[in-house]
């Protein structure tokens, strides 16, 4: 498998680059599978990834110049990665464009005889930074990105987000302080805690914000699932045994520090996530690893129209049918895009979208695998939904929108004042959600704020920043 | 117990970056966030609006609140930059993203 940060396609300096059998979009546990699959079956695969090594968030392991002799002690399932890395490496069909942001897909025609499909990414600042990548099907393996419930204080230095201390720690080794809090909500947050007391950190509480009561709901569900229940147990045992404290039903509803963060004010909460006056109790800390559990990455899918899905917790996912493809003909997807489930349903998936693209039946295994793993990502779902009055706790002055520091009050004025209905008009109106980001922290608080749920998905034309210079080079071809 | 124990971590000698004029150690395969993390640094950027601290969030390229400038370039994200032999890193004050095209 030839990797390459340049084009190895070529098609930026005007040369076409090959046409690809299948052009898959995300090197984490489902592109990895679904590369590896089609490969196999004698398809020529571009495996496209943003980031510099194969595995994604899952399978986010050390840079080899730190020299790790046990990467897998960061991660359940580290030998299936292993396995899945070297058959790619060995395998001549497929090329790993590392270190490519796709920003834009353009659909293929129908047909044997139509019109290729065309991803654009850029690969750095430059002008000639740019690729096209050309195939006949594509497979969206994008995976989510972490929901935030903004509070005061969450802007301070040393708030970090859950999945971002796991990744800066799987990745660089290091912690972003001593005694960190872990918070929010979702199965993450567990596995989190463990990795960050793993490597030395002493965790004064994890603070969950559902009651883990919409499990007992689901227990056909959960039987099901044993594999799960053994992971989520193992890692509260682990914590346990550490002396790591897991407070259900409670929230971090204040940040505490001036130029970084010293304290957090924990809350219980009702049932709704609202905070119950005069339970609040304050836990010294240098950092606070928080998270309201993943939402689909899918806006590559969603600017092409593909159909989409609103799950129990809000969440917009991509709507696929059993053999993952999406309502666009010649547009596939598997993992978190379709909805997150973790990293065994991302691995089933990517097999059974290979199959499907290959023209192949889809195997028994992974299609039970896949039923059994997406009941329990809706009760999942369902257990960690955001209750309707976290909005409690964000007082007038907290910012909503980190990029462009927009306060609560200005949200809020906009929707009493001003009349905004819907998250579309507060955006126009307050700038919420127009910065960098383009919404992807603040996109569940302000459609919350503005009287919504999630809605429609946000629409992000580029799904990334872009340098001017190769928006404004021709297209070739 | 620390990170290196865990995954019994050998990395080579570590480079030299500067942060401000002051020198931060960093590992080989360490990005710059990390570094500055390692370090006990955890702001390098003030907002436009209030003048706040910001320093990395998402650690994984999505939020860029962990913007500097590195090399004389503005507007770098830090999670996403390996450390090299001499790097520069400025705190960044207020805005300069005119290369960055939303
Ligand atoms: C920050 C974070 C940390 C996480 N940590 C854990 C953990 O420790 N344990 C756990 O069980 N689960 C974790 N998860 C959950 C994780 O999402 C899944 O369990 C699993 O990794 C999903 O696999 P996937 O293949 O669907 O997507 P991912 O593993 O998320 O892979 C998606 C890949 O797509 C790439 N990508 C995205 N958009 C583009 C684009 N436009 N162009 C090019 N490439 C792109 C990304 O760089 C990434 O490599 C984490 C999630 C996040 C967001
Ligand atoms: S920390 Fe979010 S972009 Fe770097």
């Amino acid at each position: 498998m030839p990797t390459s940060k340049s084009e190895p396609t070529g098609p930026a300096g005007g040369r076409a680059g090959p046409c690809y059998d299948l052009a898959v979009i995300g090197a984490g546990p489902a592109g990895l599978a679904a590369a590896d699959t089609a490969a196999r079956f004698g398809l020529r695969v571009a495996l496209v990834d943003a980031g510099s090594r194969l595995g994604g968030q899952y399978y986010r392991h050390p840079a080899p110049e730190l020299g790790a002799a046990r990467p897998g002690r960061l991660h359940h399932g580290w030998a299936v990665f292993t396995r899945l890395r070297a058959r790619l490496a060995a395998s001549p069909l497929v090329d790993h464009l590392a270190g490519h942001h796709v920003w834009a897909a353009e659909a293929g025609g129908p047909g044997d005889g139509g019109r290729p499909w065309r991803l654009h990414a850029t690969h750095g600042p430059g002008a000639a930074d740019r690729t096209t990548v050309r195939a006949r099907a594509v497979l969206l393996a994008t995976g989510a990105h972490e929901r935030h419930l903004p509070f005061p204080g969450w802007t301070l230095p040393g708030v970090v987000s859950a999945g971002g201390a796991q990744a800066v720690l799987k990745s660089s080794l290091v912690l972003p302080g001593r005694r960190i809090v872990v918070a929010g909500s979702g199965p993450l947050l567990l596995a989190v805690a463990s990795s960050l007391v793993s490597a030395g950190a002493e965790v004064p509480a994890v603070v969950e914000a559902a009651s883990y009561l919409g499990y007992a709901r689901g227990l056909p569900v959960l039987a099901g699932n044993p594999a799960k229940l053994a992971e989520g147990a193992a890692h509260g045992a682990g914590l346990l045994r550490r002396g790591v404290r897991l407070r259900r039903g409670s929230a971090v509803v204040e940040a505490h520090g001036t130029d970084r963060v010293t304290a957090v004010t924990v809350a219980r909460l009702d049932s709704r996530w609202r905070p119950v006056p005069g339970s609040g109790r304050r836990i010294a800390c240098d950092a606070l690893a928080i998270g309201h559990g993943l939402v689909p990455q899918i806006e590559l899918a969603v600017e092409l129209g593909a159909g989409t899905v609103t799950g129990p917790d809000g969440a917009v996912a991509l709507e696929v049918d059993a053999e993952q493809r999406t309502s666009v003909p010649g547009l596939w997807a598997a993992g978190e895009t379709c909805g997150v489930g973790g990293a065994d349903l991302a691995l089933a998936e990517g097999v059974l979208a290979a199959h499907a693209v290959a023209g192949r039946p889809a195997p028994a295994r992974e299609a039970a695998t896949r039923r059994r793993r997406r009941a329990f990502a809706a009760l999942m779902a369902a257990a960690h939904a955001p209750g309707p009055d976290w909005t409690g706790w964000v007082t007038d002055d907290t910012e909503v929108c980190r990029c462009e520091e927009v306060p609560a009050r200005e949200v809020r004025a906009a929707v009493e004042e001003l009349g905004a209905g819907d998250a579309r008009t507060v955006k126009l109106l307050t700038r919420a959600g127009m910065g960098w980001c383009q919404g992807r922290m603040c996109g569940p608080a302000v459609a919350r704020l503005s009287g919504g749920g999630a809605g429609r998905p946000d629409s992000r034309p580029l799904s990334c920043p872009v340098p001017l210079a190769q928006l404004a080079e021709p297209r070739p071809d | 117990m620390d990170p290196f124990d865990l995954v019994g971590a050998e990395p080579g000698p570590a480079r030299t970056v500067l942060f401000d004029g002051r020198p931060v150690p960093a590992l080989p395969g360490q990005t710059l966030a990390a570094a500055l993390w390692a370090d006990g640094v955890l702001a390098w950027r003030t907002t436009r609006g209030g003048g706040r601290p910001r320093g990395a969030f998402c650690g994984i390229g999505q939020c860029f609140d962990c913007l500097a400038t590195v090399n004389g370039r503005p507007n770098q994200r830090l999670c996403l930059l390996p450390a090299e032999h001499g790097d520069t890193v400025t705190t960044q004050e207020g805005h300069g993203h005119a290369d960055l095209e939303v």
